[in-house]
């Protein structure tokens, strides 16, 4: 089916149906409940960061899953993105589809002119010459050229690029939506079905947003599965065999270096179209370290690792982020007063504001305990299910790259 | 006609001489043995051929051009395939793509973006690769991860996939090293055989003399960094300088 073997063409299937279901899926409890009010994450602009953080760590596994180039700097083209789609909202109007368009084909001239200096370089120094290339990024789009009292000022500095009305809007015409739009189609515009306590919500730009990111993901597994990807895995097998072997590494690494750039950009100019507002913070290098450990977490060089990596860490963190003290001390009341006390102390630094840390003690368990991240959590389990079941495929051999 | 010409290359390591003044001429067709004890510089003139190290001085001519200068592809694009003293393939993925990526590399040159199409519907590579394996007695291994494979095996799968390429030069530094003796026998035949089936001219570094007597027509001893005789096979056998160079190695 659509060209993809059995087995992935069931992956995508599998994807596609959660991407739609997700309203349901995401809001399992009754609204209003307090586990509803904890857990419930099926809220318009949670469910976009969910597929559009998809989009980009399918894009950055592209480049560092197959080829093994670790970037350092991925978010630089996040941001670059995200600026280019508000500019186009500023020049020509609301419409979402040239500002989706200048944001992948700006994103695609800076990788590749990143991408083509970084790559001089491999290992540690290739991933520390991105991590700089990123930060010069982030200074010229902080301050450098987001001077607002010059005539040249492109980002809006610390306030951010956003809309105002004195810009120009060139194709905006009476009657245009004053808000991120696919052809009248407002992004931010939800369908609600209440039924029974249950509230779902089904919003217009986490629908879009997902079936762009299924086409990514479809795209991203005709890669891996294409002659090129085989290249891009060769490069990380052995490159000095595939020297010698007369292909050149150079070319090949560049172009999946400019696709995860892309792919990057495109998630930019989403999250832009979701909410028309950019700022330098998703350049930063702490958002550029937060897209390896989804991709880590995941599972480094699998079709799903990046959905599933980039859901989790965006999933936790919103939940760690609205646990706070009170909550701790409601849930542990039934402890002895002393060491219930002790407890919540110590919990206090885990969440909240501290989520960072939990993520952090996750991610640690994760790469010393599953290397090959939730996928190959996902796998053991399978296993274990499966030898229980009958045992006879419990040998199955080790498959490369689910 | 010499397919390669090597002529006063020279080769300093700081203040070790690896490569002294060496001339080397192979004949197309001919199967030609560099042999010499350990250090001789053998692997490091191989380097000097395929781009990996650059003389000091002198030249290297393939077929008429200079390989001096050019990147190790360019030099494999020529039609130069080596292999290696420990086995450089692909160890995370499976011997059939091993052998799949010359094949590819082959028929797209140096860079080629094929990347919606699928390697699974590439049906001519895949028969070339599989046929290739077969000749090599791996076709039972195809789906095997390359890096797990024994080092005999290593070798055979590094041969398959240089061999694949169907170059007009292969050369081979040690290829029956870490070989049990009857996967020895095995690489002579393989040898024999593509040598006299396709016609590859190719340069043998080789320490089993068993190894070099059944396949060469041509030896070039080496040692110390400089060639000491250039004879055929019968002649180097007796000849008195040869055995004070490579006492106890040759038997
Ligand atoms: N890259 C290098 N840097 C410094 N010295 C080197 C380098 N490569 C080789 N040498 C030295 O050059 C000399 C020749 O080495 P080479 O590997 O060519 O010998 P060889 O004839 O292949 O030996 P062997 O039979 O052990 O493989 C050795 O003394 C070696 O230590
Ligand atoms: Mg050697």
């Amino acid at each position: 089916m659509l060209g993809l073997n059995k087995k992935d063409a069931l992956l995508f299937m599998i994807v596609a149906l959660l991407v739609g279901i997700a309203p349901f899926l995401l809001n399992p409890f009754p609204e209003g409940s307090s586990l509803g009010q904890m857990f419930n994450a099926g809220y318009p602009d949670l469910m976009q960061r969910f597929v559009i953080f998809g989009i980009l760590v399918i894009g950055f596994n592209i480049l560092f899953g197959l080829t093994g180039y670790l970037s350092f700097g991925h978010a630089a083209f996040l941001g670059i993105g995200s600026y280019s789609a508000v500019w186009m909202f500023k020049l020509l109007g609301y419409n979402i589809v040239p500002a989706i368009l200048l944001s992948v084909l700006v994103s695609g001239v800076f990788s590749l002119l990143i991408g083509f200096i970084a790559l001089r370089r491999t290992g540690i120094y290739f991933s520390i010459l991105t991590l700089a290339m990123a930060q010069m990024c982030f200074n010229l789009a902080y301050s450098v050229l987001g001077n607002p009292n010059s005539n040249f000022n492109l980002t809006n500095g610390e306030t951010g690029l956003q809309v105002y009305g004195n810009d120009p809007q060139y194709l905006m015409s009476e009657g245009s939506r004053e808000i991120p739009h696919l052809f009248g189609l407002a992004m931010r515009d939800s369908y609600q079905w209440e039924i029974s306590g249950w509230l779902f919500t089904f919003n217009t730009g986490y629908y879009l947003s997902g079936i762009i990111m299924l086409v990514a993901f479809y795209l991203s597994i005709r890669i891996f599965r294409s002659p090129f990807g085989l290249m891009l895995r060769a490069i990380k097998s052995n490159k000095q065999r595939m020297n010698y072997t007369g292909l050149n590494a150079r070319p090949y690494a560049l172009a999946a270096f400019v696709i995860s750039g892309m792919y990057a950009g495109l998630a930019g100019g989403l999250l832009s179209s979701m909410d028309p507002l950019a700022g330098a913070e998703r350049m930063h290098w702490t958002a550029s370290g937060e897209i390896v450990i989804m991709a880590i977490l995941g599972g480094v060089g699998t079709l799903v690792g990046p959905i599933l990596g980039s859901g989790f860490i965006e999933y936790f963190k919103n939940i760690l982020s609205k646990i706070n003290d009170s909550l701790l001390h409601q849930w542990l009341s039934w402890l002895p007063d002393g060491l219930e006390d002790g407890i919540v102390w110590v919990l206090h630094f885990f969440v909240g504001k501290g989520w960072q840390l939990t993520l952090g003690v996750l991610f640690m368990l994760v790469v010393i305990f599953l290397p090959g991240g939730l996928v190959e959590g996902g796998q053991r389990v399978g296993r274990l299910f499966r030898r229980k079941k009958g045992g006879a495929d419990g040998a199955s051999a080790k498959q490369p790259a689910e | 006609m010499a397919i390669l010409e090597v002529k006063g290359v020279n080769k300093r390591f700081g203040g070790l001489q690896a490569l002294g003044n060496v001339n080397l001429s192979v004949q197309e067709n001919t199967v030609h043995a560099i042999i010499g004890p350990n250090g001789a510089g053998k692997s490091t003139l191989l380097n000097c051929l395929v781009g990996k190290l650059i003389p000091d001085t002198g030249s290297v001519m393939f077929d008429g051009q200079s390989v001096l200068g050019r990147q190790p592809f360019e030099i494999n694009q020529m039609g130069i395939s080596r292999v290696f003293q420990t086995p450089e393939i692909f160890a995370d993925l499976t011997v059939l793509e091993n052998v799949m990526i010359p094949c590819f590399a082959k028929r797209d040159g140096a860079f080629r973006m094929h990347a919606i199409e699928m390697v699974a519907s590439e049906k001519g590579i895949r028969e070339q690769a599989e046929q290739m394996l077969e000749d090599v007695n791996m076709l039972s291994k195809l789906n095997e991860h390359a890096g797990s494979l024994s080092r005999g095996d290593k070798r055979r799968l590094e041969m398959a996939m240089c061999l694949v390429q169907e170059p007009r030069l292969l050369l081979l530094d040690e290829p029956t090293a870490g070989m049990a003796r009857a996967d020895t026998n095995n690489t002579i035949d393989l040898l024999k055989e593509i040598h006299d089936k396709r016609n590859i001219t190719m340069a043998i570094i080789e320490h089993d003399m068993h190894v070099v007597f059944s396949l060469a027509q041509r030896i070039t001893v080496l040692a110390q960094g400089t060639p000491l005789v250039e004879d055929t096979p019968e002649n180097i056998k007796g000849h008195p300088k040869v055995r004070e160079a490579y006492l106890g190695e040759a038997n």
